[in-house]
């Protein structure tokens, strides 16, 4: 046990370093979620939207998609060092296969986390928007990314693992995204959608993540709907780490 | 072709990790388990490895001692990363057992991490990080305490003399310091056994010398190495023993002497005017009279003898006088020893480089 916190510990730490190396990639990766998603695309469809507060209603939807890019390139320093032998040394130790993936999770919610609280202020400082349940609902929509990362972390790491070369990862995480968001409530709500999209929908994680941190920003305390939408998100995380675990335990012996 | 070579398994007579020595510094030594015997540092019993019904690796068997440097050699596709991957409990064997300090590799995969220390083939650093930070990351990962830790690393920046760049980013770091780094890495846990992958692929002259020298600097505080490499001249300078791979088999095994000796000792050749027809005669007298001589092979069209002698050159002086008593005029003479590349094509019909293209 405090042999797995020393390991988690100096591995989250890497990510880190590494991190804070790459100055202008943790610049743009806090910049680009707001600037793209609420300044542009919230401005643009204000005017069209039939929705009163479309920025207020965009802003749950810009927290789940931060989550859903963190989450689903979560796997990408895995895939890196799977490439480049890295991993054959942390491997080669005599270290919990599990600090690894503890690490990953520490590092990504971490960062996921602080871009959320920068659009929330952001959106807040430039829109007004303002969680009608407060601070404590902030903290809340912070559980909520997370038990939504949990489950994508999981999934980019077993891609990271299962798909051969990182060109292949990337062009896979390039078409699931962007069909994730639109079939999801992120943009427009369900009841809007083509009957078909509205389908689908239904069947994406993503959507109940939205869900949730809307209700929480324009709703306030309506705990039987967001535990509802927790529990969903729970069921997603137990399905994709178990499913996760099984690809892993077979790779990593 | 053949199989083991049981002449030539002759156990070394290096320095090497004597029980009696105190092995300071960079090596633990192994003094702990069994300190009055030689212990087995790997045991490798019938290893098969099959990947998709491809058999990669049949029937390996074969030891490491206690403070050898041992030495896998085989052009790409050999089975060498296999083997060293199998040791590392990186792969499961198909078939047959690993122990690595008696421990085996799958019933005790973290035993067996334990005490090893490993230098990958690439060069696997982190170039966001610095050295120092490398290798506080693996003093961590091997559980080190802090204290600890950090007095390793001072012995190890200053073994493979990177303690003056130790806080520069790897990214600046040379080819050459970023695999001094990658083997200062494979020390940090004081491992009982180094195994280093092609540790001098693709490295400058200077940079292999000074990682010979390292190598044998540690084998002399007493730590057991093992290596694959596919530079015969590696292979020949620092192994006390090797086991020649070819095709997933094992060909040849035994002390880089031993196996050049197996090949029936050093080489004379010589050349003599077209006008001699009388040279299958004189290859019998000489074998004959000659204590030293092995082997003759007349070839009459090119008025040439090839004569295996014992491997001393003292035999030449003897040899030429014999001839020239037998009223034999030389034209030419030619000595040669046997290389480790001889042996290698003798045992494998080919040569090392022919089908490993990146070299």
């Amino acid at each position: 046990m405090k042999w797995i916190l020393q390991e988690t510990i100096a591995l989250t730490m890497r990510s880190v370093r590494r991190l804070s190396r790459e100055r202008i990639s943790m610049v743009f990766g806090l910049i680009q979620p707001m600037l793209f998603w609420l300044i542009l695309f919230g401005n643009l469809f204000q005017k069209t939207a039939q929705i009163p507060n479309y920025i207020s209603f965009l802003t749950g939807g810009v927290v789940a998609m931060t989550v859903l890019n963190s989450g689903l390139s979560g796997g990408v320093d895995l895939l890196f060092d799977k490439e480049s032998g890295f991993l054959e040394r942390l491997l080669s130790a005599p270290i919990s296969r599990n600090s690894l993936i503890y690490s990953r999770f520490i590092f990504v919610m971490g960062i996921t986390s602080a871009q959320i609280l920068m659009i929330l202020l952001v959106a807040y400082i430039l829109f007004g928007v303002y969680p009608l349940s407060g601070l404590a609902g902030l903290a809340f929509i912070l559980v909520v990314g997370l038990f939504f990362g949990l489950g994508l972390i999981a999934i980019s790491m077993t891609l990271a693992f299962a798909i051969k070369g990182h060109g292949n990862f990337f062009a896979l995480m390039g078409f699931l995204t962007l069909p994730l968001i639109f079939l999801s409530s992120a943009l427009v709500p369900v009841q809007y959608m083509p009957g078909w999209m509205g389908f689908l929908a239904q069947f994406n994680p993503m959507t109940y993540a939205v869900d949730a941190v809307r209700s929480i920003i324009l709703g306030g305390w309506l705990w039987t709907d967001i535990l509802k939408l927790l529990a969903i998100l729970l069921v997603f995380d137990v399905v994709s780490i178990w499913a996760s675990s099984r690809v892993f335990l077979r790779q990593l012996g | 072709m053949q199989t083991h070579k049981p002449s030539a398994s002759k156990a070394s007579d290096r320095p090497a990790g004597r029980e009696g020595e105190a092995p300071s510094g960079y090596a633990g030594g192994g003094g702990d388990a069994s300190p009055y015997k030689r212990m087995k540092a790997i045991e490798i019993r019938h290893l098969k490895k099959t990947f998709n019904e491809k058999t990669v690796l049949e029937n390996l068997t074969l030891d490491v001692e206690e403070g050898e440097v041992f030495g896998m050699l085989g052009p790409n596709g050999a089975g060498k990363t296999t083997t060293i991957r199998t040791i590392l409990t990186l792969l499961k064997p198909s078939e047959g057992q690993v122990k690595v300090w008696g421990h085996d590799v799958e019933t005790q995969p973290r035993e067996v991490r334990q005490v090893l220390g490993y230098v990958p083939q690439e060069k696997a650093v982190d170039r966001f990080l610095t050295g120092r930070e490398h290798l506080t990351l693996v003093a961590d990962l091997y559980h080190l305490g802090k204290t600890e830790a950090r007095k390793r690393i001072r012995e190890v920046l200053e073994l493979v003399d990177l303690t003056q760049k130790a806080d520069d980013l790897v990214n600046s770091y040379s080819g050459g310091m970023k695999k001094k780094l990658d083997i200062a890495c494979g020390l940090i846990p004081d491992p009982k056994v180094l195994v280093l992958d092609e540790p001098t692929l693709g490295l400058d002259v200077e940079s292999r010398i000074r990682i010979w020298e390292y190598i044998r600097r540690l084998q002399h505080a007493g730590l057991t190495t093992l290596m694959t490499t596919n530079y015969l001249d590696e292979a020949d300078q620092l192994c006390d023993r090797i086991a020649i791979l070819d095709r997933g088999r094992l060909v040849a095994l035994g002390t880089p002497e031993g196996l050049k000796k197996g090949l029936g000792g050093d080489r004379v050749t010589i050349q003599f005017g077209p006008q001699q027809d009388r040279l299958e005669e004189l290859a019998g007298s000489l074998r004959k009279e000659l204590p030293f001589v092995n082997e003759i092979k007349v070839s009459p069209a090119s008025h040439e003898l090839e004569i295996r002698v014992t491997s001393n050159e003292e035999a030449l002086a003897p040899l030429i006088q014999a001839i020239h008593q037998h009223r034999h005029p030389i034209l030419a003479i030619q000595y040669s020893r046997p290389t480790l590349e001889d042996v290698f094509i003798t045992y494998t019909g080919h040569k090392i480089k022919e089908d490993s293209a990146l070299l």
